[in-house]
């Protein structure tokens, strides 16, 4: 028997550093582009320039003589030219979809779109050769703008579905028994002189989620099963799909995710290049690689967010709301990839948020554009819905002109209401709005900052200050299974795990969950630790290889620990159950008398016991169980959670703005938020900081924008501007816990949290800071030119017409300040 | 195709390169130091930062052949003797990766960073790595953790003493 480490003390709640750092800070990571095969070959895509046109001709010759090129495909070549890649959520029983072919058979619909795929012996070459296929396109017009895409007469970017519509998506309270009827209550107040109707649009800007590892697949065809290596979050999604769009059958085909850097969504998808690295290394008979370069990522991986929303909230005039009501247009982008359409829909209830609205409607209308297909970006729904509401409420507040924090107190849910169901019918079953909301306001000196807000305004200082509230809650843990179905998802959203006692007693903890960054390993062995009372050392956590892990639903949604992790609580479960009997046995004790802890059966009023090590080798050897019990310990679990949970929280941003150069900084920013139990409170910190980091990115930095012809104009990370260091400032977290009674845990879920908060948190601030002089909008991002311009406009001062935006001085400029190269800019 | 005669992490080599072919490229596929990766295609996220004759590089901006006779240390070769770098060290520490994509190149620029400048401010931290994009940590751990090295690298400090919380001298 080997010799294992001390048990160790309880792990729950422990800023455990992580396992996976060990490979990651030294350069020993399995990333997909790492592997090379004995000849392997190299593809690369031709893809389209326009975004609109039909293909009159595809002329390869030149490309096919280069030197190194083995071969040029279409889709027809590949025999993919009817295969269309899946959409999981068909949201309307009349939803249009058009085909999606892996590559463009007759007209490209976005440009970024595949034509053709060039396989070569070196990846230099095969890029090398797609510049010398000649393709002929016969232009078409763009359809860029979804309000005009539903105009009548409007260019059909699918002329078959005969509409640019494909799908409108409705939720109203009073329909479904839920709460009342959202116009009745809304025509009501506007002929009632004790109440208000307010009405704004809001418009979320086209984002990219911009994963930091380029995407990349490899597919090995030898041997039985074939094997498809690639950098995205859901290999077992995946390895369903792949096999059911080419027609393999799916005990076939392997996947496998290696460590996979980042994903946000972006990974979440089931992609063109995966169904034609796979066609293409079975026509060949060869491992073929592809790794695309960030520039066809930003143009080709999916894109996120992209909604026009027209919000009405109606309210009496003592600030208690009366009704909401939610009209979308959502854009889809080309083509209806994986949960494309569902995107909106998870945001459908989230609009009402955290407050007691009686009636509530929701619209929306899925729109195809000739962009890129959009699809999950972290929050997936939930940030759109976030946005809209924090902005309406803040909207609420200054034509009632009252207080926006109390505002928000008066209609929020108290924490002696739980659980709670709300207008759209979903039980929220904890939280304490107002603790998160005190532990906020205390810890950024909110009476203070307001105190010296007054103070700048009365002295008309030319750098104004705001503050930016957001109060929000999400739903995450995706998904009971049931209400995926009644959404019409194609899917469950269960999770699995299984645990494996060796024979000396280290576990291997399988999990169908798909880390790519977010610390499964670490966490999962914490859980392990505890239930099993073995050391966190002595447990491996496996993940992403469908053949070890072979049932999955993968991570996004941030389910991951709140699904996942209980199936990991409820495989160790069965594990000590097992080992229980067999543990009786040894000691010559009944079961019932046997406590387990600290990792070790023993005999209540005796010094008799047996350690789960101990039990695990005997158990190997099996020379001597009880009658009849298999010789095997192991456990397998599925858990499908009952509800969602619902963390929430309360973040403030103090915001300066220069009310001479529109110049934006974050003075302060601080979120008090409400994950239940803390697994791991330095994993919740990383995943808070990250998250506001992409929210905040979206409140000032970043928009996919596109010319007139329908291209992506900012499409590498020159122009795409992500944030640097020099752009952020160090955020206030703290936390508070309520914990969730869905789960055994008490856990909610962590990763989306912060971006879904902080995107109107900023822009609430920045509005705040600039209000008094007469703005009441500024569109994401909040450049310095657009809010500059906002403040010309209010004030009445002409200005020249704005430049195409492709990126805005200031953003994503870290530390160079084009106003004033000296001076300092981050606090 | 041209000579280029290069240690890297220690070990020389003698290799005919393509003229076009870059440094990351090179150390990637020629060597195997697939520590290093490749972020973008314009040389703005800094994930393949190495260190070049003692100072940090962009290998995605330099050409194989401009490092014949010179020295390069990856990511690979930053330990020694089994020993994590300082950086490594406070890395893990701060919990100031997430996927860890950019931290081979995060961990190259900081090491450059504090040779430069040994006591950095949280400012000048972020502006020594601004060249270096990461989308998982929002960069606070990150500064924590160059700062935290910072302090472990200080003269008389021990090297096996371990890094520990930001500003907290050992």
């Amino acid at each position: 028997m080997t010799t294992t480490a001390e048990p160790t003390t309880r792990e729950f709640g422990k800023s455990r550093t992580r396992k996976e750092d060990a490979r990651l800070i030294t350069g020993r990571t399995r990333w997909t582009d790492n592997i090379t095969l004995p000849g392997m070959l190299h593809l690369a895509l031709v893809r389209s320039p326009v975004a609109h046109a039909r293909i009159t001709g595809v002329d390869a010759d030149e490309a096919r003589a280069l030197p190194g090129v083995v071969a040029v495909y279409t889709a027809a070549d590949l025999g993919l030219a009817e295969a269309s890649l899946p959409n999981a959520w068909p949201i309307t029983p009349d939803q249009k979809a058009p085909a999606a072919p892996p590559l463009a058979v007759d007209t490209v619909h976005f440009a970024g779109d595949g034509v053709a795929v060039v396989i070569a012996r070196d990846a230099a070459t095969a890029r090398d050769a797609t510049e010398l296929v000649v393709v002929d396109y016969d232009d078409l017009p763009p359809v860029l703008n979804m309000e005009e895409a539903l105009a009548d007469g409007a260019t059909l970017l699918h002329p078959g579905l005969g509409t640019n519509a494909s799908a409108h998506w409705v939720f109203d309270s009073g329909e479904a028994g839920t709460g009342g009827s959202a116009k009745a209550a809304i025509a009501a107040a506007e002929n009632d002189p004790d109440a208000i109707v307010v009405r704004r649009r809001f418009r979320q800007q086209r984002l990219i989620p911009a994963f930091m590892e380029p995407r990349s697949v490899v597919v090995d065809p030898s041997g039985e099963q074939l094997t498809m290596w690639s950098a995205t979050q859901i290999p077992h999604i995946l390895k369903t799909l792949a096999a059911a769009v080419t027609g393999l059958p799916e005990h076939k085909l392997r996947v496998i995710a290696p460590d996979v850097g980042g994903g946000f969504g972006g990974k979440l998808q089931v992609t063109p290049e995966e169904i034609l690295v796979l066609a293409a290394s079975v026509k060949l008979g060869k491992p073929v690689k592809w790794t695309e370069t960030r520039s066809e990522s930003l143009v080709s991986a999916h894109h996120g967010r992209d909604q026009i929303q027209d919000i009405t909230i109606a309210a009496r005039r003592d600030g208690t709301v009366l009704a909401l009501d939610v009209d979308l247009l959502a854009d889809m982008g080309a083509y209806l990839r994986l949960v494309t359409s569902g995107i909106p829909i998870l945001g459908a209830f989230m609009f009402n948020s955290i407050y007691k609205f009686p009636a509530y409607r929701f619209a929306c209308t899925n729109v195809f554009t000739s962009k890129t297909p959009t699809d999950a970006y972290r929050g997936a729904g939930r940030p759109e819905a976030t946005f809209a509401i924090e902005r309406i409420m803040d909207e609420l507040a200054v034509e009632l002109g009252r207080e926006p924090l109390e505002l928000r107190e008066q209609n929020w849910i108290k924490h002696e209401e739980f659980p709670f169901t709300t207008v759209c019918g979903l039980e929220y079953d904890s939280g304490d709005y107002e603790a998160a909301t005190a532990k906020a306001k205390d810890l950024l000196g909110y009476d203070a900052l307001r105190s010296e807000q007054q103070e700048r305004r009365d002295r008309a200082d030319p750098v104004q200050l705001g503050i930016g509230i957001s109060t929000f809650t999400e739903m995450c843990g995706l998904a009971p299974s049931r209400v995926l179905g009644s959404l019409s998802y194609g899917a469950g959203g269960w999770e699995t795990a299984s645990i494996r006692v060796l024979p000396f007693g280290k576990v291997e903890v399988v999990t169908g969950s798909s880390a790519h960054g977010q610390g499964h390993e670490t966490a999962w062995s914490q859980i392990v630790a505890d239930r099993l009372g073995v050391p966190f050392e002595d447990i491996e956590v496996l993940h992403g290889d469908t053949q070890i892990s072979p049932k999955g639903m993968d991570t996004y949604g941030s389910r991951s620990l709140a699904v996942g992790g209980i199936a990991v609580v409820k495989a160790s479960e069965k594990v000590v159950a097992k080992a229980r009997t067999i543990a009786a046995h040894l000691l010559e004790a009944a079961e019932d008398d046997l406590e387990f802890s600290g990792g070790r059966f023993g005999v209540r009023g005796t010094g008799k016991g047996v350690t789960i090590q101990e039990v695990a080798t005997a158990t190997w050897a099996a020379h001597d169980l009880p009658e009849g019990v298999e010789p095997s310990i192991d456990a397998d679990a599925t858990f499908d959670p009952g509800n969602f949970s619902f963390p929430h929280g309360t973040h403030l941003a103090a915001m300066e703005v220069d009310t001479e150069t529109g110049r934006v900084s974050i003075r302060a920013y601080v979120c008090v938020d409400d994950v239940g139990n803390a697994l791991n409170p330095l994993l919740v910190e990383g995943q808070v900081h990250g998250g506001l980091a992409q929210g905040i990115a979206q409140a000032l930095f970043e928009e996919a924008n596109h010319d007139e012809q329908g291209t992506l104009v900012n499409g590498t990370f020159v122009d795409y501007t992500l944030p640097s260091a020099a752009d952020l400032p160090s955020f206030t977290t703290d936390r508070t816990e309520t914990p969730s009674t869905t789960n055994p845990l008490g856990v909610k879920g962590v990763g989306e949290a912060g971006t879904i908060a902080s995107t109107p948190a900023i822009v609430n601030g920045v509005l705040d800071a600039i209000r008094h002089l007469g703005v009441t909008d500024v569109e994401m991002p909040c450049t310095p030119q657009r809010v500059w311009r906002a403040i010309q406009a209010a004030q009445g001062r002409a200005t020249q017409e704005p430049p195409v935006d492709t990126h805005s001085p200031g953003a994503g400029l870290g530390s160079i300040d084009p106003n004033n190269p000296q001076e300092e800019e981050v606090q | 195709m041209a000579q280029v005669r290069v240690t890297v992490d220690g070990v020389q080599y003698v290799d005919e390169v393509e003229p076009r072919m870059l440094l990351v490229y090179y150390l990637r596929e020629r060597l195997g130091k697939t520590g290093t990766v490749v972020g973008c295609d314009t040389s703005n996220c800094g994930a393949c930062t190495v260190a070049l004759n003692g100072r940090s590089v962009k290998s995605c901006a330099v050409l194989a052949v401009q490092v014949d006779g010179g020295e390069v240390t990856t990511i690979e070769g930053l330990a020694r003797d089994g020993q994590l770098h300082p950086v490594q060290k406070a890395f893990t520490e701060c919990h100031a990766l997430q996927c860890g994509f950019c931290t081979p190149g995060m961990i190259m620029q900081a090491v450059d960073l504090l040779g430069d400048n040994p006591d950095p401010d949280e400012r000048e931290v972020r502006e020594g790595i601004e060249g270096n994009l990461c989308r998982c940590t929002g960069y606070q751990n990150i500064v924590r953790a160059v700062q935290s090295a910072a302090q472990a690298m200080k003269p008389g400090v021990p090297a096996e003493t371990p890094a520990t919380a930001a500003g907290v001298t050992p």
